[in-house]
């Protein structure tokens, strides 16, 4: 089983898959919905910056998008495996000739694209800032880099929260508590021994989203949000084969 | 084709399939009959890779669904229990998503997309949601779905339940045109859906084996003895003397008098599983001049063995706690 998995990673079958995931956001309301209160929060938040400060910059926009991400990605992988569970999918699903990683690999995907687009959409903030202002163009780069590689490895821990439960409400808590758990990390620092810190501030998302917001890609931070990417995605298609044990 | 070597599987502490073995032949239709919870479902999810065995051996096509599983799910067509498809999807649709996943090419996937739904008889609902077909048009689909790569093994778990009469009739004939050319191993927990369909039968109660053969010939073979019933008719006929002659009839085993019916005498007898004894009857009644009015030979059904063989659990359900 396993020579196979890695032999037949990616076949063609992935592109229907994947057309079959991004069809059943489309289809429920779920991506519209999450896309739209995702940009409404982020609008208000950027379109504050403009009028109350004065200033014409994306950073409010990056800060806070990354809070409106921790309930963002729960909302759009909470029914990645634990919809197919439940409804009973997944049995067919898994005896088509398709292997675990591709069932996991397209559906990762499909949950990135849904985010990209959101992502897209914010460059309407984008283009009025620099028709306002003088963005920093590291810095523009590095928040949506930050944000698109947070999405990554969120997309990826969702998908593995949902590989836990048939509900998914239950699975939308899970990956929210995992993300929120990442999110806040460097917020206690404070209250830590600094033995402990150094390892708890690398494990956190923002500082890692600090260091890419200035505009610095460094490999170390690249490496923290790829791990977790293929830590998530793992974890999932291990869940999907151990189901059937 | 299969064969399947003492099978076990355990679900955290329930033992759903027990120690099973068959085999199956290329071309054969092979019905699973047996109550609910018997351990159908489970040996089919282990027949179509979806879980390995506890333990045992399950070979298909030569090959072993532990190690070969991607192989053998290729030239497999499956239809789970209760149809689970994707409801969002239109119908036309649908085929060619399970065509693409199943890496058809394109022109061979549109060849068998037509031939499905005219085989399947879907030109009516093409542009319909899965979500809102009938369960006879959802469980077309579903077979659809199991046979458009034109796979040797197919497997369809409770393929009619649900469904009303004439869907079932439907359903049956086009079982029986694919499993002209196919293996195909469908599971039922209503009888006559075997005696429609299948050339063999394979019983499963409580996760054994209980019964394998020809749906007529595991009739005799699991009952020891035939049914004859014997009726005479008219006054001064001596009721124990008849008991005793027949007796000596070549494969009679038992004779019991029933009393009078309908101004028949009537007798039930136990005749030997491959001795028709109502030749014989008949003679030695014209010698003695009885006037014979009635001779039948029941043959225990499949229903008979049916009931027989599962009546464990079914006192089980009736009597157990409510549950
Ligand atoms: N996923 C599961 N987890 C635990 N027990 C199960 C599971 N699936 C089936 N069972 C149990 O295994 C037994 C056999 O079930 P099943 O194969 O579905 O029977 P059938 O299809 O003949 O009705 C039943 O007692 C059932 O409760
Ligand atoms: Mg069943």
């Amino acid at each position: 089983m396993s020579n196979q998995t890695v032999t037949s990673i990616v076949s063609g079958n992935i592109w229907a898959l994947y057309r079959k995931e991004l069809k059943a956001y489309f289809n429920s309301s779920i991506a519209y919905v999450v896309m739209t209160v995702f940009l409404l929060m982020a609008g208000w938040f950027f379109t504050l910056d403009i009028f109350l400060v004065g200033q014409a910059t994306l950073r409010s926009f990056f800060e806070v998008s990354r809070l409106i991400f921790v309930f963002f990605i729960p909302a759009v992988t909470m029914r990645l495996l634990a919809e197919e569970m439940a409804s009973g999918s997944l049995e067919l699903l898994v005896t088509y000739p398709v292997t675990d990683v591709e069932i996991v690999l397209s559906k990762w995907l499909a949950a990135m694209t849904l985010l990209t687009i959101t992502l897209a959409f914010t460059f309407v903030y984008l283009f009025t800032v620099i028709i306002l202002g003088n963005p920093d163009e590291g810095a523009v780069f590095g928040g949506y880099l930050g944000l698109l590689l947070m999405g990554g490895a969120g997309c990826a821990l969702g998908l593995f929260t949902s590989s836990l439960t048939r509900n998914q409400v239950v699975a939308f808590v899970l990956a929210f508590t995992v993300l929120f758990a990442l999110f806040m990390l460097d917020n206690l620092l404070m209250f830590m021994p600094a033995s402990i810190g150094a390892l708890v501030e690398y494990l956190s998302f923002g500082y890692h989203l600090d260091n890419l917001s200035r505009g610095v890609i460094d490999s170390r931070d690249l490496l923290y949000f790829s791990s977790l990417t293929v830590l998530g995605l793992a974890l999932a298609s291990d869940r999907l084969a151990d189901r059937r044990e | 084709m299969i064969s399947v070597e003492r099978m076990t599987k355990r679900y955290d502490g329930i033992l759903a399939v027990d120690d099973i073995s068959f085999e199956v032949q290329q071309g054969e239709v092979l019905g699973f009959l047996g109550p609910n919870g018997a351990g159908k479902t489970t040996t089919m999810k282990i027949l179509t890779c979806y879980m390995p065995p506890t333990s045992g051996n399950v070979i298909i096509g030569g090959k072993s669904v532990m190690q070969h599983s991607l192989e053998i799910r290729q030239n497999l067509g499956y239809l789970p229990e209760d149809t689970p498809l994707y409801n969002f999807m239109p119908v036309l649709e649908y085929l060619h998503f399970v065509g693409q996943i199943r890496g058809l090419d394109p022109a061979y996937q549109r060849k068998r997309v037509g031939e499905m739904i005219e085989v399947c008889g879907l030109e009516d609902v093409l542009h319909r949601d899965v979500r809102e077909l009938s369960r006879g048009y959802r469980q077309r689909v579903g077979l659809a779905q199991a046979l458009i790569h034109d796979p040797d093994l197919i497997i369809l778990d409770e393929p009619t339940s649900g469904l009303d009469p004439n869907q079932i009739a439907q359903i049956r004939t086009m079982i029986h045109e694919f499993g002209r050319k196919k293996t195909l191993i469908l599971s039922t927990h209503i009888l006559p859906e075997v005696q429609a369909t299948c050339d063999r039968v394979i019983i499963i109660n409580r996760g054994r084996l209980v019964a394998d053969g020809r749906p007529d010939e595991l009739a005799s073979r699991l009952h020891g003895f035939q049914k004859v019933r014997i009726g005479f008719a008219g006054e001064g006929f001596n009721a124990a003397e008849a008991a005793a002659a027949m007796r000596t009839v070549a494969g009679i085993c038992s004779v019991e008098s029933c009393g009078t019916e309908a101004g028949l005498e009537l007798f039930e007898l136990e005749a030997e599983k491959d001795i028709d004894p109502r030749l014989d009857l008949f003679r030695m009644a014209a010698e003695k001049g009885w006037p014979l009015a009635e001779l039948h030979l029941e043959r225990s059904t499949l229903e008979d063995i049916f009931r027989e063989l599962t009546v464990g659990v079914e006192q089980a359900v009736a009597t157990g706690p409510a549950s």
